[in-house]
């Protein structure tokens, strides 16, 4: 049991810290308290990422098996730790701007990565069910942290709704996969999927499981929710949705599909190559129809995670380092993206609406300029490393014999590129209109800006040693 | 010293064309005029202290892919000395003309720059071809061949407000274009025979070739034949010889030095210079070599005639220079690679010197081009008469029949002279009747039209725009400085240089760096082949000092020795084949074959004064009584109509087809009709789904489960 | 007698799963479904497991379904127009529900447990040990860290209900009992003299 709790001290760690933050601030000045429990939880990210990330060695199992530990997991904790802290000092100021800075904000966020860290190092079906939910729950509650807000609150019900079906899926696809295989252990489960063919009935389970993870990474047709939660939802919040949950998800995902059906690669192959191809498509022809910056960069995750799913098909270890890394610049471009829509407002109150971007890079040239490499990154225009994540996840479904699939990207990431570049045309050449943006001057939120185009720019050098711990991270999944 | 050759014309392109803002407009063109300046001078060095054996001066690595390795380096041997005196001369001296043509052109508005752009130009221009001739490996080479080929572009179409100018730039671009795809495909078999692309590599597998069989377009080829039949194509198209002749007419379009430095003595001799250099190869190819002869002579004879009738100044020239080209083309087709070059020397300097000439009358003129409206100008402009004088005594070859009076054994003439007579004379002696009735007969035609612009330009009474002739002046001082040192080549180039060139055996192989041994017999037969071997690969030193005693030898009595190449394939900068006695057999020609270029020439001359002087109203005349001829001559043998329908009008007619069905209604309708008509369908489609109701999310939840549940039990447990 | 059992729970189960979906009135929905809840309970005792047939009892038929009878009677919904408005999506929700069935079919027809299965697979009833006490050793011993998690997300669950419904309205007057204990009638009431026909 001792050696079974240093390996989760991390999750103790912060699960002990939100609940003692929680008793802090309700006996002393509750919302008072909001501003620094905020600061005070970026800072435990950081320091579990750097814990995390500088400790752990080898593969090790805790609780008989439900909790993993090895490379996969600590380049995933590490990825969601960095970008939830990035996410939640970015939110400070928007969310004290709009008077929803409740203390209970960034407790709620803690124990969403609590959840989150759970997922990625599940080793049970019953583990892998709690962290979902535990971090779903959590969520649910934040989207509609704007209470007063009716789309606010609509985008927490949908949310909480369909998540509650998908949980149901995901259940009884469980449950199908304990009643075949005997067991919710995944080392268990691997060991029934390999002896003689897969039985109808695991496969089932399979489909379902599958189907509640596409629910968390939003893959079509479980997308429905994603545009109008990420409406609805505080912009902070929205950016929160749109990186370390499905960095999560993705991970729990190849975690699952590898760990527990390792075997059936070509079964699965194809449910995920479905998801893929749909997702891609659909987010970037749907993306065409917005002019809300937020929907719109809904169906930008989703396409996103089309490709990410791309290399999780390949079923290689090429293949989830390929996914790893392009989660990776997925996330940390959107964090740079999110900046900037936060930095959107007009007499103090956040617009959304693409329109008032026009003519943006006349007036502030600098983060245009910065929004333009990122918009650049995120349809995969080549200079930017946003390109390299995309020519990585082809590369691996072209390996992997996939070569429709890789076809198929590309031709939607040609017209997926089509609404990122309309948001540059209208900053650099959008017609004169009075609605005139005033972006906030955050240094705070200029700051990831500029570092994650910077980012997407020197990146390509060497993408900071990603790649070879992301190899890392794959081979100790995928063998 | 070569390394600063090759890249001071580049390094003040660069400085030129970017830095002139930075320097000024006249720093610039005077930082690139004096690098060219010291590359001239660097040339000449290089070329006098030349000791005929080949280096190698490796650049950088270049190329390394599978098996194909390639160095970026120069390789120094007497062929390359040779170009790069060419090159670097006349390209000093047209920078230098430039100062004073390009002033004040009358196709820019006031206030535009263009003369840094031309300058660098200019000097790109020398750069590609330096890189052409000093390349010691075909990819080199072809990379200076693409370089003169873009640099010719730039400058035929340096008047880019002129329709004709792009016209004619984009034809230039489009013919040679055949011929480089010739070149091209000559290096891929090359690459595919040996493996290798390096001269020194290829040559030594030329042998070989000649013994491998290829198949290529379904027909069995002798590898060599085929090798240098291809390699030829290019050369066709860069030096305009006939079928790829078309661009050089119209490529007079460019400003006049543009003429005079690529279009008269560099960039079109490259293709000669290409010949020379695969010399190893062609001697094993012996049809490709009476192809080549016959086609230069074909071109020498057609291009000739059509200069009889021409009136633009500079068209005249132009002909008289794809004319040349064949004269050159037929020495190397026949065997005479030395003779081939020696022309090519002689010639840049004398051509040079005439289209620097004629721009000089033209500047004088006010851009005046039309010989119909010149006509005594001698007293206007006296220099640049004399200048055009020299230079049509050099190219119609005026001097002194051997068999009356030499100078030692160098006979007395013009540079034309000498260099035109050795190709005349080693055409007979090759027994190629053709090639040497057709020269002959292009020498009085040439010796006809270079008279008759002399006579119209210069002669008789002015014609045209009274007052154009009122304010005709003579050309500033550094546009007659060039014409100046042009001259003195054109006079004394063909007597100082004849014995290397065209003398005996052993003082041509002294010259090329080939080996060389004493022979006995023009015929060699095994012996002496074997006793040439040792020295033939030890390969110059041992002979040196041999050719040192046979310098001294020569003094005393020449008749005593007899000398014969023996070197191998890629000794020496020429490959002469054992057996091909040529040098030897052109020095013994009969008299009347000896005197034949110079009767055409005087026979031209006569005609000329005739025609233009005496009774000026014939010319007319004659064109009215023989006007089909006159009009196929005009209209130069109807090559560019012939073209136009065969070629031209087919390609337009496929372009517009393609463009209008292929390009506008499949590709870009389906483009469109996916952007336009599909994707915002989609679009819509993916909008009206998204309607807000939980329950329709759930229901596309379910659906796609049920779909992927379907799915699995159709394809059902696919391991 | 135990299969005779089996089946009539079994069955019970069924209908009562079936009429909580058909019924038309929701109070007798959530009839049915104690009435399924304590089928269920019923099978759980035949397979052994008496402990969570009794939590089955009574948390949902006593806590859950009750729960839900009183939403469902406080609430004011009509279900009528619900169930007209998804009668539009009855065809195509049949399909489809069709088609799941028939899938399921064939999975569950061709049932054959895999033998490493068998092997994998845990006793339903735990030997040389009663009910409680296996329980016991799974939640707080094998399934420490499930159980640890679970109060977590109920911890969340229960953050999360404050968050979303605590409200501390200013123009709201609220209880205060100390100051109410506190109050003193003579600061607390003035007397005022309303002469008749003036007002204050």
């Amino acid at each position: 049991m001792a050696t079974d709790l240093t390996l989760i001290l991390p999750e103790v760690f912060m699960a002990c810290f939100a609940m003692l933050g929680l008793i802090l601030a309700v006996y002393t000045s509750k919302d008072g308290m909001a501003s620094q429990l905020v600061w005070a939880t970026s800072a435990v990210f950081l320091v579990m990422a750097i814990w995390i990330g500088t400790t752990g060695e080898g593969t090790n199992v805790a609780f008989d098996g439900m909790f993993v530990d090895d490379a996969f997991s600590r380049f995933c904790k590490v990825a969601i730790l960095l970008s939830a802290a990035a996410i939640l000092l970015m939110s400070e100021g928007y969310m004290a701007d709009r008077g929803i800075l409740r203390f209970e904000y960034p407790m709620l966020i803690v124990l969403a990565v609590v959840g989150m860290m759970m997922m990625v190092s599940a080793g049970d079906l019953m583990s892998l069910y709690m962290g979902l939910e535990l971090q779903s729950l959590a969520l649910y509650v934040v989207a509609s942290l704007r209470r007063d807000s009716v789309k606010s609150t609509e985008a927490g019900l949908k949310y909480f709704v369909l998540g509650a079906l998908s949980s149901g899926l995901l259940l009884y696809g469980a449950s199908l996969v304990y009643g075949y295989s005997g067991t919710t252990l995944f080392s268990g489960i691997i060991q029934t999927a390999k002896s003689g063919d897969m039985s109808l009935g695991l496969l089932f389970g399979l489909v379902f499981l599958a189907a509640g993870f596409a629910f968390k990474v939003s893959a079509v047709p479980f997308h429905m929710w994603t545009p109008d939660v990420y409406e609805g939802s505080p912009t902070p919040i929205t950016a929160f949705f749109a990186t370390a949950p499905k960095l999560a998800a993705m991970a729990l995902f190849a975690r699952v599909m590898h760990d527990a059906f390792g075997s059936a690669v070509r079964d699965w192959q194809q449910i995920i190559a479905f998801l893929s191809v749909l997702s891609m498509f659909l987010g970037a022809v749907a993306a065409i129809g917005q002019t809300n910056i937020k929907r719109l960069m809904a169906f930008s995750s989703i396409a996103h995670m089309g490709y990410a799913l791309m290399g999780l098909a390949a079923g290689t270890v090429l293949g989830v380092q390929a996914m790893l890394v392009y989660m990776a610049i997925y996330v940390t471009m959107n964090v740079g993206t999110f900046a900037f829509i936060l930095m959107m407002q007009r007499d103090g109150q956040p617009v959304t609406d693409i329109a008032s971007l026009n003519l943006y890079a006349r007036r502030e040239p600098g983060r245009a300029l910065a929004m333009l490499v990122l918009l650049f990154s995120l349809a995969g225009v080549p200079p930017m490393l946003g390109f390299f994540g995309k020519l990585y996840v082809l590369r691996a479904a072209y390996d992997a014999g996939l070569i429709w699939l890789a076809v198929a990207g590309v031709i939607a990431s040609v017209i997926g590129a089509f609404y990122y570049l309309r948001i540059v045309f209208f900053m650099y050449f959008g017609d004169e209109t009075d609605e005139v943006m005033t972006g906030s001057k955050s240094p705070i939120l200029s700051g990831f800006l500029m570092a994650s185009a910077t980012i997407m720019v020197v990146g390509i050098v060497n993408m900071f040693g990603i790649e070879g711990a992301a190899a890392f991270a794959a081979t100790a999944l995928v063998n | 010293m070569e390394t600063i050759i090759l890249f001071s014309p580049l390094v003040g392109a660069l400085l030129c064309g970017f830095g002139w803002r930075v320097f000024g407009e006249r720093a610039a063109m005077w930082i690139a005029t004096a690098l060219l300046f010291l590359a001239a001078i660097l040339s000449w060095i290089v070329f006098l202290t030349f000791d005929g054996t080949t280096e190698q001066i490796q650049i950088l690595r270049w190329i390394e892919s599978g098996s194909l390795s390639t160095d970026w380096s120069i390789r120094l041997d007497r062929l390359t000395a040779i170009m790069l005196i060419v090159v670097t001369t006349v390209s000093a001296l047209v920078h230098l003309y430039s100062f004073g043509y390009m002033d004040h052109d009358p196709q820019w508005r006031e206030g535009e720059v263009y003369k840094p752009r031309f300058f660098a130009y200019l000097s790109f221009f020398t750069f590609a071809m330096l890189m052409l001739v000093t390349s010691d490996n075909l990819a080199q080479m072809f990379f200076g061949w693409e370089g003169v080929g873009v640099a010719s572009y730039l400058l035929i179409g340096f008047y880019y407000r002129k329709p004709s100018a792009n016209a004619a730039a984009i034809k230039a671009f489009v013919v040679n274009r055949v011929g480089d795809f010739g070149f091209a495909l000559g290096i891929f078999a090359l690459f595919f025979l040996t493996d290798s692309i390096r001269f020194d590599d290829v040559f030594a597998e030329a042998p070989r070739l000649a013994e491998t069989q290829l198949t290529f377009l379904w027909t069995e080829w002798n590898a060599a034949n085929l090798v240098a039949f291809l390699l030829f194509i290019g050369a066709m198209g860069k030096s305009a010889q006939l079928l790829l002749h078309t661009w050089l007419p119209d490529a007079m379009e460019g400003p006049t030095p543009v003429s005079a430095l690529i279009h008269a003595a560099t960039m079109v001799t490259a293709g000669v210079f290409l010949v020379c250099r695969m010399s190893p190869v062609l001697e094993f190819a012996p049809e490709a070599m009476a192809f080549v002869t016959v086609l230069g002579a074909l071109t020498a004879f057609f291009a000739a005639s059509v200069g009889l009738v021409q009136t633009d100044i500079k068209r005249v020239i132009a002909y008289s220079t794809c004319s040349q080209l064949g004269y050159m083309f037929v020495a190397a087709g026949v065997g005479m690679y030395s003779a081939a070059m020696f022309h090519l020397f002689t010639h840049a300097f004398f051509k040079a010197m005439l289209f620097l000439g004629a721009g000089s009358v033209i500047h004088a003129m006010h851009h005046e081009q039309d010989m119909m409206n010149y006509g005594g100008l001698r007293k206007r402009i006296p220099y640049t008469f004399w200048a055009m004088m020299i230079g049509t005594l050099a190219i119609t070859g005026v001097g002194v029949p051997v068999w009356i009076l030499t100078l030692g054994e160098i006979p007395i003439g013009f540079a034309g002279f000498h260099s035109k007579d050795a190709i005349v004379e080693s055409a007979y002696a090759a027994g190629s009747g053709i090639g040497f009735w057709a020269l002959v007969i292009a020498a009085l035609f040439t010796s006809f039209y270079s008279w008759r612009l002399m006579f119209l330009t210069f002669y008789g009474e002015p014609r045209g725009n009274k007052h154009t002739h009122e304010h005709a002046h003579e050309s500033p001082v550094v546009m007659l400085i060039p014409l100046g040192v042009l001259a003195l080549g054109a006079v004394f180039a063909g007597m100082i240089w004849y014995k290397s060139f065209f003398g005996h055996v052993d003082q041509v192989a002294k010259f090329y760096g080939i080996p060389y041994a004493e022979a006995t017999e023009h015929a060699e037969d095994h012996d002496d082949k074997t006793q040439a071997e040792p020295a033939a690969d030890g390969p110059a030193d041992a002979h040196h000092v041999d050719a040192a005693e046979g310098g001294q030898g020569d003094e005393k009595g020449h008749g005593a020795h007899h000398y014969a190449f023996v070197g191998e394939p890629g000794q020496g900068s020429l490959y002469v084949a054992p057996g091909n006695t040529l040098l030897d057999d052109a020095h013994k020609v009969p008299y009347w074959v000896k005197t034949s270029p110079f009767a055409a020439m005087l026979i031209g001359l006569l005609f000329a004064y005739w025609f233009y002087i005496v009774n000026p109203s014939l010319p007319g005349k004659l064109a009215e009584n023989q006007r089909p001829l006159y009009l196929f001559l005009k209209n130069k043998w109807y090559f560019d109509e012939l073209y136009n329908v065969i070629f031209v009008q087919p390609a337009l007619w496929i372009g517009r087809q393609l463009w209008r069905k292929g390009d506008g209604n499949v590709i870009d309708g389906s483009i469109n009709g996916v952007a336009m008509g599909i994707v915002p369908f989609f679009t819509r489609l993916a909008g009206r789904v998204q309607s807000g109701y939980i329950f329709t999310y759930a229901f596309a939840m379910v659906i796609g489960i049920a779909v992927l549940i379907t799915w699995m039990t159709m394809s059902g447990g696919a391991n | 007698m135990t299969v005779f059992a089996f089946y009539l729970f079994a069955i019970s189960v069924i209908t009562g799963g079936l009429f909580t979906v058909i019924s038309r009135n929701p109070v007798h929905s959530v009839l049915w479904l104690i009435l399924a809840f304590l089928s269920s309970a019923g099978l759980f005792v035949l397979l052994g497991a008496e402990f969570v047939a009794m939590l089955l009892v009574i948390v949902y038929v006593g806590a859950v379904a009750v729960l839900f009878l009183f939403v469902v009677m406080m609430l004011d919904v009509d279900f009528a127009e619900l169930k007209a408005e998804m009668a539009k999506y009855l065809p195509l929700a049949m399909v489809i529900g069709v088609i799941i069935l028939m899938q399921f079919a064939l999975a569950f027809g061709a049932w054959e447990a895999n033998p490493v299965a068998k092997t994998l697979r845990e006793q339903v009833v735990p030997t040389n040990r009663h009910n409680t006490e296996a329980l016991g050793m799974i939640l707080y011993d094998q399934y420490f860290l499930l159980f640890q998690l679970s109060g977590l997300i109920l911890l969340v669950a229960m953050v999360g209900a404050i968050v979303l419904t605590l409200r501390h309205r200013d123009d709201v007057k609220r209880q205060d009992v100390l100051a109410q204990m506190y109050r003193d009638p003579a600061k607390a009431m003035e007397l005022k003299d309303v002469k008749p026909g003036q007002g204050l």
